[in-house]
């Protein structure tokens, strides 16, 4: 869009997460001033289905995924996970829906308790919830963490400090994965590893999808990441959606300049490539004051009067590709 | 816009080497023993050229680049073999040769462009203190050369620049300003580590062109550190590779990208995922994780993760050496990719997953 609209939400039967016109505000210091981190975004997420959401730092997107969990209460709009308003439930009620939707984070040691074996750390929630013999919960947890390829005799025995980064990450979807989840919300998951283990941590993601007939939302920054793990992709800008649509088709035909400029910053491997002009300058302004209209004008190659004037809504550009611009890279309709 | 000319790069001798690294190893002392970060590198940096300096974290890359620069603490710092920039021996040379070269000769930009900038000092004085200090010029002077610098990095409304605080400034923008200062006296040799990873992607690209643009307009050398191959693939002319401590891997870009001869490098570009791969191509993750420096392995210390290792490379440790069909590609490895088979490596212990 930067723009908004919901004309790229479906209508099917076997949505699990159906997000519109998500709001939320945060003051800003002692200036009176507020700011929209993110502002009026929709989505939806069908079962078993893994949708990556895309953007650069401040776009809102981590904002989104604690919104969606309700870690932050939304200012307006609505969150619908299997059925039930999520906005409106609090106390008892809510912690009881968010068993099934489970959240990993981007540091994977901080976001282990570092005075408890790692063993105790991925049985807790089934403590909590009283799942069970601790027979049973004991069986449960050591299954997990020999499919996640964690030692359980380790585990027991060992905190996280004693685990490098990427066999915290493991430990961490093990212990989202131990109250059987129907959603996982995944925040840059991989950014803080290194490449060759990166790799290890999103097969292990897809093995566990299947195994466990999960529905992904996976939060990055890195677009060759998410277009590796995702079916659909949403990109983001400065609170506000740009384009969604089937992974494949908007990787191949960008129909938003942003999304094109995205991906056009790309370093590729490869020295023979041809050499592609960085098309845009600048850096994402303060969404403090964004600016009018579509957000992006200032940065945009194609921008006009329009475009600084009139905010554009979402609208279909294909078989389930939807843009938020005035003058979409798509033949036929600038 | 216009661009200023840059300084100091007249009277330059433009070829011939310029950093000659021969046997450098930096260890650390820690309660576990020593780490062996940077174990046995010889590499020789010629003038003008732009080296990529690649491998994970804990490589050794970055230690590497902070030994040849001596920026590391006297204390608790084992170093031994020689670092020689344009001649002059810079291993435990004293205090005062070091001072003699940082700015003019060498200089350096940091990852985190956050933290690496004085926070309570303006902008203006951050850039015009190297100014003042190794080229001797005045306030007057140092400021006209500070709105000159800015405006060659393409900082919007440079004079106004000057006088705003670090906080005030985009990562990008903190990040020009970094540039800014490592290029102020006209170094010979500069060296970025990791410079864009802290960048958003559209800024990452901004800011490599600037640095591939600043080194060829004032025949600059640059050793440009990085985890990623997609940074040097562009804007390196050659590239070392790094696993360990050691350089595993070293040949002009081209050559490495085309005809990859150690095993990690292959297989580091195969575990990156790339735009061109459609949605839900399996990875070719590379097992295990990187060696222990305090007890590195015996033999390759690739050995325990790579595909095609055999008995050899576990129990001898291969010296870099040219190949014989390029004599400028180098590699480590007792079976280049493309002389054996892969073999499928024994099934992972748990405990040893990344």
């Amino acid at each position: 869009m930067a723009g908004t609209g919901t004309a790229h939400l479906r209508d099917a039967d076997d949505i699990v997460l159906r997000v519109e016109g998500l709001v939320v505000e945060f003051p800003v210091g002692r200036t009176g001033l507020t700011v929209q981190a993110v502002s009026g975004i929709s989505l939806d997420v069908r079962r078993g289905e893994t949708l990556g959401l895309v953007g650069e730092s401040g776009c809102g997107k981590s904002t989104t995924g604690k919104l969606l969990m309700q870690l932050l209460r939304p200012t307006a709009g609505s969150v619908r996970f299997d059925g039930v308003e999520l906005t409106t439930l609090s106390g008892e009620a809510l912690r009881r829906a968010r068993t099934r939707m489970q959240m990993i984070f981007q540091d994977p040691i901080s976001s282990l308790n570092p005075r408890r074996t790692v063993r105790d750390v991925v049985l807790e929630p089934l403590r909590i919830w009283k799942r069970g013999t601790a027979a049973e919960q004991s069986a449960k947890v050591d299954a997990l963490l020999a499919e996640v390829g964690i030692d359980p005799a380790r585990a027991a025995e060992s905190r996280a400090h004693q685990f490098s980064g990427g066999q915290c990450q493991r430990i961490s979807i093990a212990r989202s994965l131990v109250l059987d989840p129907t959603l996982l919300i995944c925040d840059e998951p991989v950014s803080a590893l290194d490449v060759s283990v990166q790799a290890q941590v999103i097969n292990l993601l897809e093995d566990l999808k299947a195994a466990h007939g999960l529905t992904l939302l996976f939060i990055a920054h890195d677009l060759a990441v998410v277009k590796n793990i995702s079916d659909r992709v949403a990109v983001m800008y400065l609170g506000k959606l740009c384009e969604v649509g089937d992974c494949a088709t908007l990787y191949r035909a960008p129909a938003h300049p942003y999304t094109r400029l995205l991906l056009d910053s790309i370093p590729i491997p490869d020295p023979a490539a041809p050499d592609v002009p960085v098309t845009a300058d600048g850096e994402p302004p303060s969404p403090v004051l964004p600016p009018s209209g579509c957000r992006f004008h200032p940065r945009c190659p194609a921008a006009t009067e329009l475009c600084a004037t009139t905010e554009p809504t979402m609208r279909p550009v294909g078989d389930d590709q939807f843009v938020a611009c005035h003058h979409p890279l798509v033949a036929g309709l600038t | 816009m216009t661009r200023p000319r840059p300084l100091q790069t007249a009277g330059r001798p433009a070829e011939g080497p310029l950093i000659e690294l021969t046997d450098v190893r930096t260890h650390f002392a820690t309660e576990r023993g020593l780490v062996r970060a940077v174990d046995g590198v010889t590499l020789t940096i010629q003038r003008g050229r732009a080296v990529g300096l690649v491998g994970e974290s804990g490589s050794g890359k970055t230690v590497l680049s902070r030994s040849i620069m001596g920026l590391l603490p006297r204390r608790g710092v084992v170093r031994s073999g020689s670092i020689r920039f344009e001649g002059t021996e810079l291993i435990d040379a004293p205090r005062s040769t070091l001072r003699s070269l940082w700015g003019r000769e060498m200089a350096m930009v940091f990852q985190d462009p956050m933290t690496s900038l004085n926070p309570l000092m303006r902008v203006g004085e951050q850039i015009a203190e190297p100014l003042r200090i190794h080229l001797g010029q005045s306030r007057a002077e140092a400021r006209d050369t500070t709105i000159r610098l800015l405006t060659e990095v393409r900082i919007p409304s440079p004079a106004e620049r000057l006088r705003q605080y670090p906080y005030e400034l985009s990562g990008g923008m903190r990040q020009r300003v970094m540039i800014a200062i490592a290029l102020a006296c006209g170094p010979t040799a500069l060296l970025a580590d990791e410079p864009t990873t802290a960048l958003d992607v559209t800024v990452q690209a901004q800011i490599l062109a600037l640095l591939s643009e600043e080194r060829r307009e004032r025949n600059m050398t640059l050793v440009l550190v990085t985890h990623d191959l997609g940074v040097v693939a562009r804007h390196t002319d050659e590239v070392a590779v790094m696993y360990g401590g050691k350089v595993v891997e070293r040949a002009p870009t081209a050559a490495l990208f085309r005809r990859t001869r150690m095993p990690y490098t292959e297989a580091l570009m195969r575990s990156i995922p790339t735009v061109d791969d459609p949605p839900h191509t399996r990875l070719a993750a590379i097992p295990g994780r990187p060696p222990d420096l305090v007890e590195p392995p015996p033999g390759c210390r690739f050995a325990a993760r790579c595909a095609y290792a055999r008995e050899r490379c576990h129990a001898e440790e291969p010296s870099l050496v040219a190949s014989s069909d390029d004599p400028d590609h180098h590699y480590a490895c007792w079976y280049p990719v493309g002389t054996v088979e892969p073999v499928a490596l024994r099934p992972a212990d748990p405990a040893a997953v990344g």
